[in-house]
């Protein structure tokens, strides 16, 4: 069924079976990986004894483990992936430009100088590093929106001021890694980002933002679809450009700001994920936005998994096994859609 | 009566201003040509009467109303728009294609009627494209493409087509396609076509109307036999010709030469 081209170019009734055969093996995928990032860890517990702890209401350690531990990291981990593919899907498309993740709007430098400067230099209020971070992305993003306004926005001005300003915080990121070394590790694996000791608290933060975010992406699927068509076709055909263009950019910062701030710097998954879509459903927002969202969740859930069990006991960060075996699957759909 | 009208426009670029209180008015039913010089404004004419511009002074009429004034859907449910050489993400069907030219009649909250399957398929035959309708439009031919856009134009079901320069990068007899099928719409389903053409033959051939833009302003404007003249040709374009009727009674420009500058 995979012929040369990955996604199939002919035949109506072809590509729907094929966009459907997709989002089921996605799926299947994010079960599949929730399923194992419960089961696997320092200590296996079967599925049976999963589906126990979690709606019996026994005192096991397996209860201590999978409610306290594994069941709020896994879900974490899951709507992480959720918001930044989705950011990254929405952003392509905003920005018509293929390099376009949460990065060139300034959420991860934004978030990343407000962190670590907590981390480093007031390392006893940790507790403040989620909320700092996020404003400072949404404080980033706004700012290079300002910067690149000129009576309306234009993608190629958002993403030379995004690289200008995530350059200018990345130096003071920089700066702070260099004169206090001896704090670095902390804020080191934070900038890599991980889900390790994400709880409950943090669900609690990045749940609202994952529901309204995802459905006002679902809601503007049309929307950047006529976006994607070039600015003066959709204008010719009612759309109003300018206000889309914000409007979307805005839903996407929500978005990736929620994340970053809950797990760091998680740079892979907002790039690669919608990539990986649109080259398995095709352009139409209308798949693409839910195809990345679901993948999000089986590529978190599937590297974390990974990043426990893989050096177990010692557990390295979820970014760093996502784009070690992330960027060479990547290339390999790349090579075989070329 | 006049569907669409543009009154004293001016358009700066950079502090160079390009249309000088510009006024010309599209009658309705008819085929308007603007013809003009490279640079002379043309196509921000044509940007401007699209709201692909936005004027510095002046304004655009639709129908008597203020473009400014009215939603950006009501009036794409009345002016359908073809830029210069339009890109389509890679993957689209031409009946994908062709189905966004009923977004300015879509609300989010309904998907496609049966009306908007309807015209689509209108769109298609109108284009003679039913049979090509789920190929990819990137692995089209250049007149094809160009057909595929045309037909999303049509499936907005628009009293009035705006179209910047619609055979360019077309051969010859793919340019004549275009513009027989653009007389066909006209005659037959009564909308208004106003477009920047570069070729003088074809706009003398298929206009009721021709408007010559010369340094950002209309040079003249009627009828071609009217407006097409060796003193248009020589003083606008800066070229000697020959012009000539043919046996339908349609002008024939044949251009001799360069108009030598004096001094």
């Amino acid at each position: 069924m995979l012929n040369s081209k990955l996604f199939p170019c002919s035949g109506v009734r072809e590509r729907s079976t094929w966009r459907a055969f997709i989002l089921i093996l996605f799926t299947l995928l994010a079960v599949g990986g929730i399923i194992l990032s419960l089961t696997k860890g320092a200590l296996y517990i079967s599925l049976n004894d999963i589906i126990l702890a979690i709606f019996s209401d026994s005192s096991g350690s397996n209860r201590q483990v999978i409610w306290n531990i594994r069941l709020p990291r896994t879900l974490v981990g899951a709507l992480v992936g959720v918001n930044l593919a989705l950011a990254g899907a929405i952003l392509q498309g905003v920005m018509k430009n293929p390099l376009a993740d949460p990065h060139i709007i300034g959420i991860s430098s934004g978030a990343g100088l407000a962190g670590v400067t907590i981390m480093v230099l007031f390392p006893h209020k940790e507790y403040l590093v989620t909320p700092i971070a996020f404003m400072g992305a949404m404080f980033a993003a706004i700012f290079i929106y300002i910067l690149a306004w000129k009576g309306g926005i234009r993608p190629v001005r958002i993403i030379l001021a995004g690289v200008a300003v995530s350059a200018f915080l990345n130096s003071g990121i920089s700066a702070l890694m260099v004169f206090y070394s001896d704090r670095v590790h902390g804020a080191l694996m934070w900038m890599v980002g991980g889900l390790s000791a994400r709880s409950w608290p943090h669900l609690d933060i990045i749940f609202p933002y994952t529901v309204v975010g995802g459905i006002l992406a679902i809601l503007g699927a049309g929307r950047l679809n006529i976006l994607n068509l070039g600015d003066d076709i959709a204008r010719g055909l009612g759309l109003n450009v300018e206000v889309s263009r914000i409007a979307m950019t805005a839903v996407a910062s929500l978005l990736a700001a929620s994340a970053v701030s809950v797990v760091g710097l998680l740079g892979f998954v907002g790039l690669i994920v919608p990539h990986a879509a649109r080259l398995l459903v095709g352009s139409d927002y209308r798949y693409l936005l839910p195809a990345s969202a679901i993948l999000g969740v089986a590529v978190v859930t599937l590297s974390d998994t990974l990043a426990r069990v893989a050096f177990s006991p010692i557990e390295i960060p979820v970014g760093i096994i996502m784009a070690f075996v992330g960027a060479p699957f990547f290339l390999y759909l790349l090579r075989r859609d070329a | 009566m006049a569907i669409m009208k543009a009154e004293n426009l001016s358009v700066d670029f950079y502090e160079k201003s390009v249309l000088k209180n510009l006024t010309i008015a599209v009658e309705k039913g008819q085929i308007v040509s603007i013809l003009g010089p490279n640079g002379s404004g043309k196509s921000t004419l044509l940007k401007t009467l699209s709201r692909n511009l936005k004027p510095n002074k002046g304004s655009v009429y639709l129908d008597d109303n203020n473009l400014a004034e009215l939603s950006a859907k009501f009036i794409a449910r009345k002016m359908a728009v073809l830029p210069q050489s339009p890109e389509a993400p890679k993957d689209l069907t031409v009946r994908d294609l062709v189905e966004y030219g009923r977004y300015p009649h879509q609300s989010w909250w309904q998907g496609k009627s049966q009306e908007d399957d309807q015209c689509v398929d209108w769109a298609l035959v109108q284009t003679e494209l039913l049979d090509m309708s789920s190929r990819i439009v990137s692995t089209l031919s250049g007149g094809e493409r160009q057909r595929v856009w045309i037909a999303m134009a049509l499936a907005q079901k628009p009293e009035i087509l705006l179209l910047d320069e619609p055979t360019t990068y077309l051969d010859i007899c793919h340019q004549l396609e275009i513009m027989e099928l653009l007389a066909d719409f006209n005659r037959n389903h009564d909308i208004t076509v106003a477009m920047v053409l570069h070729d003088i033959n074809h706009a003398a051939r298929y206009s009721d109307c021709v408007a010559v833009v010369h340094q950002g302003k209309i040079f003249a404007m009627g009828k071609p036999e009217d407006v097409i003249t060796v003193h248009t040709l020589r003083v606008v374009f800066g070229v000697e010709s020959e012009i000539q009727i043919d046996h339908v009674g349609k002008l024939v420009v044949m251009i001799t030469g360069l108009t030598k500058k004096r001094g």
